[in-house]
């Protein structure tokens, strides 16, 4: 990719894999390559963001991405609160930018913020001094989950660059997809997508990805297959029929996983629906690396804050 | 005896074909005299040298948000940004609370407006009681207390039959329907344009197909009852194709285009990060419908421009793309917006850019002026078209700030604006 070594993330945000360059991207992984040894040890902890203050504001349902944060920020020593769209002031009519405003007076360092719209961290990012991380906007972007998805590719195949990684499922409204696509492309692998037609949104193949209908198509020969969870509550029945017609043609079955290639890894973003968009057999199955993924997780999140914390050189010293 | 005369200006009026040196001297509220030359000493004098003379431009598609929405705008600061934007007339959408479905709204409408006395505000009645789409408003009695048009602007006339006998029942007092089109359905939970645009950002598309549909729905039933569909805000390449095969057929369908809609692309949601001043119904536009727009306007197959002036208050403009409401300002930057654009930049002829703001939408809806012929209203706009300036919303007339265009550096501005022989505004000298 470029051949410049990059130390440092220019911008003091991380709002998406768009603006990020190879060399970024490079950066993050190779630093989480460091801070997947952190959990090695008897001590699971490091100083780096020691007196630093993250808040967390989950404004739609999550569990893996919040916990992960946290056990990320915990990691690396920060101190941080989490707080819910259900329990927060947003029920009672105050804005985003009111709730920002206030928790930004409080003088944290880190604003995490999973929204259920599109853009909501990057109206934020422009009015706040403390860095923004997207943990997920609408069907918009999901960045850290695209860099552990990378993450765990690379350390399995030793790289990204030459890989076909085949996307399957809800590609209307997913983020995971959009920032997959975004990422997987711009480090060189090859990005083919599949759903059924009427959950492919016009324009997918611009994002850098070649686009089938038919996920036979595009899962063979793959060397990794994504299956993305298929979204009931986002959409009403006029989409597709049914759950059960489906998985007749979109679920990873063990015959269809057949077609890929013989070590091809099997990922999931989660939360799975076990026997929609997934089979048992798969989700559990020799060539399954989804567990990998959030362990990964974890130090794709810790390298990313300790990154726009402004971290370089060795960040594993005790 | 109140007269204005208004010296050594460029006068161009496309109704009497004329585009020349001229005088004019306006008195008692109409227009009295062109020529070469005219001296008169009891005459306040505007000097026009280097500047252009039109007839007043009149802006047939705005909503002054009075009675109801007085935090976004009021009648009285609607036409003081009316007249700072060089407009002498607007016509204005029955969308307010409560609607414009009944002739004591539009008295009420006309009373405010006759206070303000600035610009010329026409009401635009609803075609629906409560825009609610059900039942016809009392269109006749509105027509007498002063509507030029019916509209459920902000939303289509859905129902089939309603548009149908409301393009039937309006044919008893000669004014249009005007359409807002766009298939609700098909619209779903879109907030901008659907293309790889808003598949990038994750937003819910608008398809251009909503637009269309609703449109040839109205070219059908424009045939079938004889009637007269005005096009509200068209944005799309088949959307104008449908126009103009309606035209060509005979059919008395015309349409109207947005400033924004021929100068911004749905790339300017992507650019600005999610900027709910770019978020506006029908959504901006990717370039292929932006160019068919554009030709459509050079070749006259778009009747005239209108602004879709759309005040938000800030505090609304500032949630999130999905929750922010639809709509932009327009009427403080139209002039130079359409200017930059059509004349300087696409060599649009100066008389038939004066047509598109004054000419045409006058003939339209049958209103006063839109010519400066001897015995018409003394309205007239005076812009001088090599003023450049950046857009600053700040110092905005209008009570709202929510436009696209604030920072673009624009060529073509308003200098001063005549309503009925007096000097409704006049740019400061700085």
């Amino acid at each position: 990719m470029s051949g410049e070594r990059v130390t440092r993330l220019r911008g003091k945000d991380l709002l998406g894999i768009d603006p990020l360059s190879p060399g970024e991207i490079q950066l993050i992984l190779d630093t989480a390559v460091e801070m997947r040894e952190i959990a090695q040890r008897p001590i699971k902890k490091v100083p780096a963001l020691r007196g630093k203050t993250v808040v967390n504001l989950f404004m739609e349902a999550s569990t893996r991405t919040r916990f992960s944060f946290e056990m990320a920020e915990k990691r690396l020593s920060a101190d941080s609160l989490s707080f819910a769209a259900a329990s927060s002031s947003v029920s009672k009519g105050e804005t985003l930018l009111d709730t920002a405003l206030n928790l930004e007076a409080m003088q944290p360092d880190f604003l995490i913020i999973r929204h259920p719209h599109a853009g909501a961290p990057h109206r934020l990012a422009r009015v706040l001094r403390s860095s923004v991380i997207n943990a997920g906007d609408g069907a918009h972007e999901h960045p850290t989950q695209a860099l552990l998805d990378a993450l765990t590719i690379r350390l399995r195949r030793g790289g990204l660059a030459g890989q076909v990684v085949a996307i399957v499922g809800d590609l209307q409204h997913s983020r995971v997809v959009r920032s997959n696509v975004l990422l997987l492309s711009r480090m060189g692998a090859t990005v083919r997508v599949a759903g059924p037609p009427s959950l492919i949104p016009v324009g997918m193949a611009a994002l850098g990805c070649e686009v089938y209908t038919r996920m036979e198509d595009a899962i063979a020969g793959a060397d990794v297959v994504m299956m993305l969870r298929i979204q009931l509550e986002r959409q009403g029945r006029m989409n597709f029929p049914t759950v059960r017609e489906y998985y007749d043609f979109f679920a990873l079955t063990p015959e269809r996983l057949k077609l890929a290639r013989k070590d091809c890894l099997v990922m999931h973003p989660g939360p799975m629906n076990r026997g929609v968009e997934i089979d048992s057999r798969v989700a559990d199955g020799p060539q399954s690396v989804i567990l990998e993924q959030v362990t990964n997780g974890v130090a794709v999140r810790m390298a990313v804050l300790y990154l726009l914390a402004g971290g370089y050189g060795e960040p594993t010293a005790n | 005896m109140n007269r204005l005369l208004i010296k050594h200006g460029r006068v161009v009026d496309p109704a009497q074909r004329l585009d020349d040196g001229m005088d004019v001297l306006l008195a008692d509220g109409v227009v009295a005299r062109l020529a070469e030359r005219i001296e008169d000493p009891q005459a306040q004098v505007i000097d026009a040298a280097g500047l252009v003379v039109a007839p007043g431009f009149i802006d047939v598609h705005v909503h002054l948000r009075e009675p109801g929405f007085e935090y976004k705008e009021t009648v009285a600061t609607g036409v003081a940004a009316a007249v700072a934007g060089g407009f002498t007339a607007v016509c204005c959408m029955p969308n307010t609370s409560p609607v414009n479905d009944s002739a004591a709204v539009t008295e009420f409408i006309a009373k405010r407006a006759a206070e303000a006395a600035l610009a010329r505000v026409y009401p635009i009645g609803a075609v629906s009681k409560g825009l609610a789409g059900e039942e016809l408003a009392e269109i006749g009695e509105m027509v007498r207390a002063g509507v030029v048009a019916v509209s459920d602007d902000g939303k289509p006339v859905h129902n089939a039959y309603l548009m149908r006998r409301a393009l039937e029942y309006t044919q008893l007092f000669g004014i249009p329907v005007i359409d807002h089109c766009e298939e609700p359905t098909l619209t779903s939970r879109g907030v901008m344009h659907e293309g790889a645009v808003a598949t990038r950002l994750g937003l819910a598309g608008i398809p251009a197909a909503a637009e269309e549909v609703m449109v040839a729905r109205d070219v059908v039933l424009a045939e079938l009852t004889g009637g007269r569909v005005h096009i509200a805000h068209i944005s799309t390449r088949g959307a104008l194709e449908r126009v103009r095969e309606a035209k060509a057929r005979g059919l008395q369908v015309t349409c109207e285009a947005t400033p924004h809609h021929l100068a911004l692309l749905d790339q300017a949601v992507a650019d600005s990060e999610f900027d709910p001043n770019t978020k506006m119904n029908p959504p901006l536009r990717s370039q292929e419908h932006v160019a068919a727009l554009l030709d459509a306007v050079l070749d006259g197959t778009v009747d005239c421009l209108a602004t879709d002036h759309a005040p938000h208050h800030a505090d609304e403009k500032a949630l999130e793309f999905d929750l922010a409401p639809f709509g932009v300002v327009g009427l403080e930057t139209a002039l130079p917006v359409t200017y930059d654009l059509l004349v300087r930049r696409h060599g649009l002829p100066l008389k038939n850019f004066v047509a598109l703001w004054s000419t045409a939408p006058a003939r339209l809806l049958g209103l006063p002026g839109g010519n400066l012929k001897p015995g018409s209203p003394a309205d007239v706009t005076i812009f001088k078209p090599e003023a450049r300036a950046v857009v600053n919303p700040e110092r905005f007339r209008s009570l709202s700030r929510n436009t696209p265009f604030g920072g673009q550096r624009l060529c073509g501005w308003p200098v001063a604006t005549i309503v009925g022989g007096r000097v409704a505004w006049q740019r400061e000298r700085r």
